[in-house]
């Protein structure tokens, strides 16, 4: 009796695609779907937060809140529904960043649909990386690209936004376009990068390169843990 | 100098970009200070007709929700009001308030709006009611006052032929319009308070053809050519608008305008607010006349009048 007490405890029933499983309390739900014996071939990737491969819906026995998250950031928490969305079909004009300029009508002209965005804050509501997701798309609208780029800098493209919006605006991809603007016509370019460029275009490192290339797998590998690690 | 919260709206912030630079700057050459919402989003653009589509009225209880939690911020000090200088943005923002006044409305929407609290740039609380839009037009009559605008006058606009131009979202519909709908008036006396000839526009409460203006010219063309030639024949110089679509659809459609009907001779349009700088004898730069916005540049009629 004791036993099973304990092991109630220390494992949490979770539901994955509607069936149930227990599995050990702290784990994420990546690791849990693992533990259950799911083996991903897609909705998984960096497993650090950063690439946004793992886009999860999931909601709590008895609460009516509909969650989003990233599978391998979030805890898994008993009687949790888990669902993955590993794709977003996702609308993606083509342009050629050369030809545009960053005018107020870029976005409108690429992706009109921003003009039906309602300001019901959903995508916001979706974002698990706590962007304001919505507001980004109203600097987008009115074309403040510079606005677009910094509210959603740190936009991992998960695609969880786009899933949400009554408006079908796909939020990211509108982001996106925003950073390359910003970067193109805007962010000041790094000297230091135009000085290497030249260094490597005039033939500097070609050597070193060329010894590198030349070295064997046991020895390249001697000297990839033997290298320098730049300070923090 | 009295500190009033400030709705700008897309329009004003890029393709009428001369409508805001001026029109903030002779607010405060009248002593009012238009703090910008801190945030703010679309206006809504047009007044959703469906009154049971809820979603569809947020956007401008959003707006109205960032007025009240500037004065819950200190940013302004118990000051309801907010001002716009866009029709449409006046209009949707006025319209919201007469949609909430169904108490069971209001409920659902702050409902809706409780849980983003919780997230990012949510809003802290639902709207209480009570924020009143007010257009800029409404600011100059009712808490300006015509001499007042006069004393301001530096050059005044002598012989300068102007037609005023309202369209139809500040007058229509009654509940929301500013002025006598069928007679307005306050264009009219504005411009006579700066000293300009007031030319009858017997179509200036038409339609202008409005969001045709994307898709279907021709529409626009043919109304930008009947709201232009009457004006014209009773001698106006320059159009005075307060909206920017009307704006955009009376200037730049003159090239097909003039194309469907040679008799048309272009005319320069002007916002109120841009005569007013003139007026005022504000620096070039608050005129907004040199920013590449006007389709008939308004410069050769202004230095024909010695007023550039």
């Amino acid at each position: 009796m004791a036993e099973a007490e304990r092991e109630k405890k220390e494992k949490v029933r979770i539901y994955i695609i509607g069936r149930e499983y227990k599995v050990p309390v702290g784990l994420t739900i990546m690791k849990a779907m693992e533990y259950a014996g799911y083996r991903f071939i897609r909705s998984c990737g960096c497993r650090g937060g950063f690439c946004g491969a793992c886009a999860t819906i999931y909601r709590v026995k008895g609460n009516y809140k509909l969650r989003m998250a990233l599978a391998c950031q979030e805890t898994v928490e008993d009687g949790m529904y888990i669902s993955q969305i590993p794709f977003t079909p996702a609308e993606k004009p083509i342009y050629n960043l050369e030809e545009l300029s960053p005018s107020a009508n870029v976005f409108l002209e690429y992706y009109p649909e921003i003009a039906k965005c309602v300001s019901c804050n959903t995508c916001t509501k979706a974002c698990p990386q706590d962007l304001e997701v919505m507001d980004y798309v109203q600097a987008a609208l009115r074309g403040d690209f510079q606005e677009v780029a910094s509210l959603s800098f740190d936009c991992i493209a998960c695609g969880l936004c786009a899933t949400r919006c009554p408006a079908e605006i796909v939020p990211y991809n509108i982001a996106l376009l925003a950073r390359r603007l910003y970067g193109k016509y805007v962010m000041p370019k790094a000297k230091h990068v135009e000085e290497r460029i030249k260094e490597i275009e005039s033939g500097k490192f070609n050597e070193e390169i060329q010894k590198l290339m030349d070295t064997g797998l046991r020895d390249l590998k001697e000297i990839y843990e033997k290298r320098e690690i730049e300070p923090e | 100098m009295v500190k009033i919260p400030y709705y700008p709206g897309c329009a004003v912030q890029t393709t009428a970009r001369n409508y805001s630079i001026s029109g903030i700057s002779i607010a405060k050459k009248l002593g009012i200070e238009l703090v910008e919402l801190p945030k703010w989003n679309c206006c809504g653009v047009f007044p959703y007709l469906a009154n049971d589509d809820l979603m569809r009225h947020l956007a401008p209880i959003r707006n109205l929700i960032h007025v009240q939690e500037m004065n819950e911020n200190g940013i302004v000090q118990n000051e309801n009001r907010v001002i716009t200088f866009c029709s449409m943005c006046y209009h949707t923002l006025k319209e919201a308030n007469l949609f909430l006044k169904d108490a069971e409305k209001m409920e659902k929407i702050n409902t809706f709006l409780e849980r983003e609290k919780e997230f990012a740039g949510g809003v802290k609380e639902g709207y209480k009611g009570g924020v009143e839009a007010l257009d800029f037009l409404e600011v100059l009559r009712d808490m300006v006052g015509y001499d007042r605008i006069t004393k301001e006058v530096k050059k005044p606009l002598k012989g300068l032929k102007v037609a005023p131009y309202y369209g139809c979202l500040v007058l229509r519909p009654r509940e929301i319009g500013i002025d006598d709908p069928e007679n307005p008036t306050v264009l009219e006396d504005i411009l006579e308070a700066l000293g300009a000839e007031v030319i009858d526009n017997p179509n200036r409460t038409q339609c202008c053809g409005s969001y045709h203006t994307v898709d279907r010219k021709d529409i626009v063309a043919k109304l930008t050519y009947d709201n232009l030639i009457y004006p014209i024949r009773n001698g106006a110089e320059v159009i005075v608008t307060c909206c920017p679509l009307c704006t955009f659809n009376l200037d730049h459609r003159q090239k097909e305008a003039r194309k469907l009907r040679r008799d048309l001779k272009e005319i320069p349009v002007m916002y109120y607010t841009q005569l007013m700088a003139v007026a005022f004898g504000l620096d070039k730069q608050f005129w907004g006349v040199d920013l590449g916005l006007h389709y008939v540049d308004p410069k050769p009629l202004l230095e024909a009048k010695n007023l550039y």
